[in-house]
């Protein structure tokens, strides 16, 4: 994935909610931007700032999951983002991961 | 109440389709077909309606221009613009063929409209499907049937198919195949429907099935989970909403709009449920009164404190504030609610409202797909609360209230926003009864069970 350069407008990151299983590594290396909800979910909170890209771009390099992406554009509020999901790293079936208590 | 029985319930009138009443209550356009309780055959149903107009050798643009004239909106929830869609599936193709899917899976417990039109009129779903796969480029459609209508279903489409054996009208030119729905609530949702079909998994991805996705399989020359296989993109519409293409195809744009109001055109299944006399699955033109689908319904049999609108992802409203209300989206938004699939479910005033959001939140925490967290725990979290308030003085509906904002947008489909958006409605409608709880008071006479919750579910 190409970054847009600085002048190119604004990033956004996004979460694959089914991806993701909450270590909330992205909240620690990100706590102005991503908050995590009380069972430990991440919020993202707006666009990216310039001044944040290259931290946004580790955010998702180090997401355990691969579920935190940094992409182009601006986000809309209210509006799901279908097929944007990311690539996850294996092909086969997603197993179901939360057992309920 | 079987939903066969179900669909019995709308009047049989003969006749009515053609004559296209244009009044707001009467418009019986889809179930008005077949003898009562069985299926029409596809002799019935071409005397009635005569042969589906052949997409072949007609611009499809120009085609889908005239539904886009008709103003017809998907009917299984979201009302999204039927041509909008057609026209997104036929750019995304691209040499690729795309696929239609006939949504008749109706997860939706209370409700029985998609059953009861499946189960009258297989003949013109099935008809819509074929309009649409001509509108689209596509050479299969399948047609998702509930368990209790898969059979009615699969022998109109075999009686098509022998049709087409025998060189008799009726026949179709795209490969039509019928599949029972998967169980569950989320196993209606778009994306959960086309997962069901291409890899028999009914739980919702979050990919657009309209694009056919922008993951890895559908790049040209990627791998794909199963190798080297681009995403077709798919056309998901709801039975009754290609139910209505296959008569706009007939009748054209300006019968269509003959029935509902310049701006929500033509006409809704509603299934009507709780405390009315006739409970069933009625056809009016979008735009009636609430106050008139009750009284099609048999009338109420209690006083009535509030309606459930639009399903368990709907909204509760008052029932005073909602009878004199165009059952529309411009009639309802002024509620906070919307038709949404169809739905009007009569409280009445014994009952404890507080009591069924408990119950029919505890079913959608059970009913969640389980792959995204926040669903998972916070809807959980919230039907605990919920249960907490409804049998106790001790529960924390602030913090609800902010568990609700917490778990809105935050799924890779809507069963979170739909919970929260009718939990949320609840509080509000409620706040008398709320209120009384906290004090320890309830002021139902009857602890019966208005809406169903299908499974083993706590209450």
């Amino acid at each position: 994935m190409t970054l847009p350069g600085p002048a190119s407008g604004r990033a956004r990151l996004t979460v694959d909610p089914i991806a993701c299983d909450g270590r909330g590594i992205c909240a620690e290396l990100l706590p102005g931007l991503i908050t995590l909800d009380d069972w430990g979910f991440p919020i993202i909170h707006g666009d990216v700032p310039p001044a944040l890209r290259d931290e946004a771009a580790e955010a998702a390099r180090l997401c355990p999951k691969l579920a935190l992406r940094l992409t182009a554009g601006r986000s809309v509020p209210g509006e799901s983002v279908p097929g944007e999901a990311p690539a996850r790293p294996a092909a086969g079936r997603r197993r179901r991961r939360w057992s309920r208590s | 109440m079987s939903p066969a029985e179900r669909g019995t319930a709308a009047p049989a009138r003969r006749g009515v389709a053609e004559t296209a009443d244009g009044g707001a209550a009467g418009a019986a356009r889809l179930l008005a077909t077949g003898s009562r309780g069985q299926a029409t055959s596809l002799a019935e149903h071409l005397a009635r309606h005569g042969p589906l107009p052949a997409c072949a050798g007609a611009d499809p643009w120009e085609l889908i221009g005239e539904v886009e004239r008709a103003g017809l909106t998907g009917r299984g929830g979201a009302a999204f613009p039927t041509a909008a869609k057609l026209r997104a599936v036929r750019n995304a193709a691209a040499g690729r063929a795309p696929l239609v899917i006939a949504n008749g899976t109706e997860g939706e417990p209370a409700s029985g409209k998609d059953r009861a039109l499946l189960a009258s009129a297989p003949h013109l779903v099935l008809d819509g499907a074929v309009y649409a796969a001509g509108l689209i480029g596509a050479h299969e459609a399948v047609v998702i049937a509930h368990r209790d209508v898969a059979g009615a279903v699969t022998a109109a489409a075999a009686e098509r198919r022998n049709a087409a054996r025998g060189r008799r009208p009726g026949a179709d030119h795209v490969r039509v195949r019928v599949m029972e729905a998967a169980p569950g609530f989320v196993a209606g949702e778009a994306s959960a429907v086309v997962n069901w079909v291409e890899r028999g998994d009914a739980r919702p991805t979050g990919r657009s099935p309209r694009s056919g996705g922008t993951g890895p399989a559908s790049r040209p020359g990627a791998p794909g989970r199963r190798a080297g296989r681009a995403r077709r993109p798919v056309l998901v519409q709801n039975v009754e909403t290609l139910a209505h293409l296959a008569l706009i195809a007939r009748h054209g744009a300006g019968w269509f709009r003959s029935a509902g109001t310049p701006a929500e055109p033509g006409s809704m299944l509603i299934t009507v449920t709780g405390a009315v006399r006739r409970p069933g699955v009625y056809e009016i033109g979008i735009g009636a009164p609430v106050s008139e689908l009750i009284d099609r319904a048999g009338g109420a049999c209690a006083p009535l404190t509030a309606f459930l609108v639009g399903g368990y992802f709907g909204t509760w409203v008052d029932a005073a504030q909602a009878a004199a209300r165009p059952f529309s989206a411009a009639g309802l938004a002024g509620l906070g609610a919307s038709p949404g699939a169809g739905l009007i479910a009569a409280l009445p005033g014994n009952l404890c409202g507080l009591a069924e959001t408990a119950r029919l939140a505890r079913y959608l925490a059970a009913e969640s797909a389980g792959q995204c967290g926040p669903c998972v725990f916070g809807l959980d979290a919230i039907a605990g609360q919920l249960g907490r308030a409804a049998t106790g003085p001790s529960a924390e509906l602030g913090t609800v209230r902010r568990w609700l904002g917490q778990v809105t947008g935050r799924g890779a489909c809507r069963h979170p926003d739909g919970a929260a958006r009718m939990i949320g409605s609840a509080l509000d409608v409620f706040a008398a009864e709320t209120a009384g709880h906290a004090r320890g008071w309830c002021q139902a006479t009857s602890t019966a069970r208005l809406l169903p919750v299908p499974g083993r579910v706590r209450s």
